[in-house]
């Protein structure tokens, strides 16, 4: 055993840690926040910083590390603030399954962009209507000699207005595999897709969302990963690796959460003391640092299983629930701390806690993560 | 015992409901979008008599009691909970603090137009430095002549900068002559007041229509028979009237927990109706079942506290008992129902979304959680 981080590790945490504390103004992402408008100007910083793609191969572009540093830099930059960091984190969302179930072709022609903050990637697989069972999309491709005709609409599509490529789910409708799943990459913003606005959500207003209409979209039977009948295994894989990032980006909205509130204790005076010097206070704090550490190493555990190939599905689903919870919990109560402030935007808490709700959509859902846990640990009955 | 509702105030109830669900429930979403105070919808609360429930008519109340107004309270919160903050701050404290304390020539003068609905009242306690620890108030006022010379300001006063906000009661220190002790007394400001401003809106994370300002006293003056009830008994008077807030909040936050319950209920029916077994799908019906008996467990709390009112009854355990319960249950209803409509929930085209934000309010107004339970503590001992 040995719980320290590596001397690279460290210094990428340290140098995420500075970075964003330097380019992440308040201010300005309040701004953003607002105006519901991406991050630009820091993600392009990000980026040339070698933030983005950390464990991508150095052949595509990224640093060739592991998932462990990549998660290190998403916690970094959702402490340091929740809405900027959830926008950059996010901004390879679902390139996961070009990485790793995607040719070379794809790979060269679609990674670089992305970690050079030309592109961010788009993953469209959730869609009205589909009850509690996200798996069931119903958008439809069919074959159409070297060519697929995409018929459909997908909602909650992470930088869906944003260039580059998007990973499409759908069924088959052509008649040799019928109904079997299939994983498509489509430029965005091509002809055949109209984007509309979801008018808004919650938290995590700095990645634009939309909701797309495919109408005839062709797309070339270049974009396939893998082969026809595989789309729902590999967004399955690809989703439990998202899942650790999430985690990661949900202990990092925890602990930034909790830095606010701390400062905020140990300032705020009432009954001639710091409010931090309460018992009630104290254990609030207590709680929540230990709900924070608890968080942090099962993600660093699930991480560094990932990156050693050590099957640990189990891991990921525990490390994304709990920390999903303890962001939403430690954001409430470091807002509670705060006391009436809290509410008011300006404190830029309640982003947090906004953000922080939002945390258990990215990767599998909650119910899903549940019910693979209870499926491991039961086995057979 | 007898857990029967009165012929009145089952009427009271009934009529609520229709008209929160005719009335203001279509207009929910676009009174949180825009922000802007909905003066028709209150008008039309004033015609039905629901400003001064608990009354005399020779007051321009309706001659009804306290459960009766809460029970208009849940009902109308249910569909907007900005109606029941409203009339939170104007009938549960402001016009009943006129009514218990004020003089004849005060009750005739700001009693009746409050109770007909016809103006709306503020309630201006909390300071930057005082908030849960109200009585270290800084704003002052000396008597001058026959004027009352007021200084210092109030924050997060809502129900202020309106049309039809004729007055706000605040709390300031009195310098006494007899012994040079200071004691804090309540006075009413009429919004013409010279010296008396308002400041920016405050921008909340939820309930944006909410009137909520900041309140600057400079050399505010107002004439000397605007003290209100006696000078030594301030704080004893403000104290009473906020109980009564308290049991406000709870009725409050049951009607956006039942809200939330109804929203929950309506989308989990469409999904497992006829296809699912509870013996098979028993998370999201299991967590509606105790979400179900955490709302009426809230509502049977503020009934008992405001009938325990009526009865004139010590009821400073209940009204407690009754605000901390609702308001920490209403926040953890708001994310365990944003989970089971996940991820349509976290839209802002789903009203979920907007309890979200707003619940988290009921924890810190009237008394944050830690103040709640320090009055229970006390009490008990």
């Amino acid at each position: 055993m040995d719980f320290n981080l590596t001397k690279e590790q460290k210094d990428i945490q340290k140098a995420a840690r500075e970075f964003a504390q330097g380019e992440f103004d308040p201010d300005v992402a309040l701004d953003l926040e607002k105006k519901g408008h991406h991050p630009f100007q820091s993600r392009k910083k990000a980026c040339e910083l070698g933030f983005i793609g950390m464990h991508v191969p150095e052949r595509y572009g990224g640093q060739g590390l592991g998932l462990l540093e990549n998660a290190i830099v998403a916690e970094e930059f959702c402490c340091q603030h929740s809405g900027v960091g959830i926008a950059l984190s996010l901004s390879d969302f679902g390139s996961e399954m070009i990485l790793r179930f995607g040719n070379d072709v794809q790979r060269e022609k679609y990674l670089r962009s992305i970690i050079e903050g030309e592109a961010t990637s788009s993953l469209a697989y959730l869609e009205k209507d589909q009850g509690g069972n996200f798996t069931s999309f119903k958008s439809t491709a069919k074959r159409n000699g070297t060519t697929y005709l995409v018929n459909g609409k997908k909602l909650f599509v992470f930088n869906g207005t944003l260039s580059g490529p998007m990973i499409v789910l759908c069924r088959l409708s052509s008649n040799t595999r019928p109904g079997e799943s299939i994983a498509l990459i489509v430029e965005k913003g091509a002809d055949g897709i109209v984007s509309s606005s979801i008018g808004g959500s919650v938290g995590m207003r700095m990645v634009p969302m939309s909701e797309l209409t495919f109408t005839n979209l062709t797309v070339s039977h270049e974009g396939l990963i893998g082969n026809e009948g595989q789309g729902l295994t590999l967004l399955m894989k690809s989703l439990n690796e998202m899942n650790i990032k999430a985690a990661a980006m949900g202990t990092g909205i925890a602990q930034g959460s909790f830095n606010l509130a701390l400062t905020y204790a140990k300032q705020r005076e009432q009954f001639g003391r710091k409010i931090g010097s309460f018992e009630a206070i104290r254990d609030k704090l207590a709680d929540m640092a230990t709900r924070i550490e608890i968080a942090r190493m099962l993600t660093y555990k699930a991480a560094w299983s990932f990156d050693r190939n050590i099957l640990n599905n189990t891991a990921n689903y525990m490390a994304k629930m709990i920390s999903s919870e303890t962001a939403l919990e430690v954001a409430r109560d470091s807002l509670h701390i705060f006391g009436g402030y809290g509410y008011i935007v300006e404190s830029k808490i309640e982003q947090f806690y906004r953000d922080a709700s939002m945390v258990n959509i990215i990767g599998t859902p909650e119910r899903i993560d549940k019910g693979l846990i209870a499926d491991q640990v039961i086995g057979k009955i | 015992m007898d857990f029967h509702l009165s012929k009145k105030q089952r009427a009271i109830r009934d009529i609520s409901r229709k008209f929160a669900g005719e009335v203001v429930a279509p207009r929910a979403e676009e009174i949180e979008r825009t922000g802007e105070h909905p003066y028709d919808i209150v008008a039309q609360m004033a015609e039905l008599g629901m400003m001064g429930i608990p009354f005399p008519k020779k007051y321009g109340g309706s001659a009804g009691d306290w459960v009766g107004l809460h029970l208009c309270i849940e009902e109308l919160s249910r569909a907007d909970i900005l109606l029941g903050i409203i009339l939170d701050a104007s009938s549960s404290i402001v016009a009943q603090e006129v009514f218990l304390f004020g003089t004849e020539e005060q009750k005739q003068r700001w009693l009746i137009p409050l109770a007909q609905g016809k103006e709306l009242g503020a309630y201006g306690l909390t300071e930057p430095e005082a908030g849960s620890d109200s009585a270290g108030l800084r704003t002052t006022a000396v008597l001058k002549g026959d004027e009352w010379i007021i200084n210092g300001s109030k924050q997060f006063i809502t129900n202020t900068n309106l049309d039809n906000a004729s007055i706000v009661i605040i709390t300031a220190k009195t310098q006494r002559d007899l012994d040079g002790k200071t004691v804090i007394s309540t006075f009413v400001v009429p919004k013409d007041a010279p010296g008396f401003k308002v400041g920016q809106k405050y921008e909340k994370m939820g309930m944006r229509a909410g009137a909520t300002h900041e309140l600057f006293f400079d050399d505010c003056r107002v004439p000397r028979e605007f003290l209100l009830g006696d000078i030594n008994k301030g704080f004893a008077q403000h104290l009473t009237v906020l109980q009564t807030g308290r049991i406000t909040v709870g009725a409050i936050a049951t009607g956006i927990a039942q809200a939330c319950f109804d929203e929950a209920i309506a989308f989990t029916r469409d999904r497992l109706q006829g296809t699912q077994s509870l013996f098979e799908y028993q998370r999201i019906p299991f967590n509606l079942a105790d979400i179900a008996m955490r709302v009426e467990l809230s509502r049977t709390m503020y009934l008992k506290a405001a009938w325990l009112k009526d009865q004139g009854e010590k009821h400073t355990l209940e009204a407690h008992f009754a605000k901390l319960y609702s308001s920490e249950t209403a926040t953890k209803i708001t994310s365990e129902v944003l989970k089971i409509l996940s991820p349509y929930g976290y839209l802002d085209e789903y009203p979920i979304s907007r309890y979200f934000r707003q619940a988290k309010l009921f924890e810190i107004i009237e008394g944050t959680s830690e103040m709640q339970r320090l009055v229970i503590a006390r009490e008990l001992m």
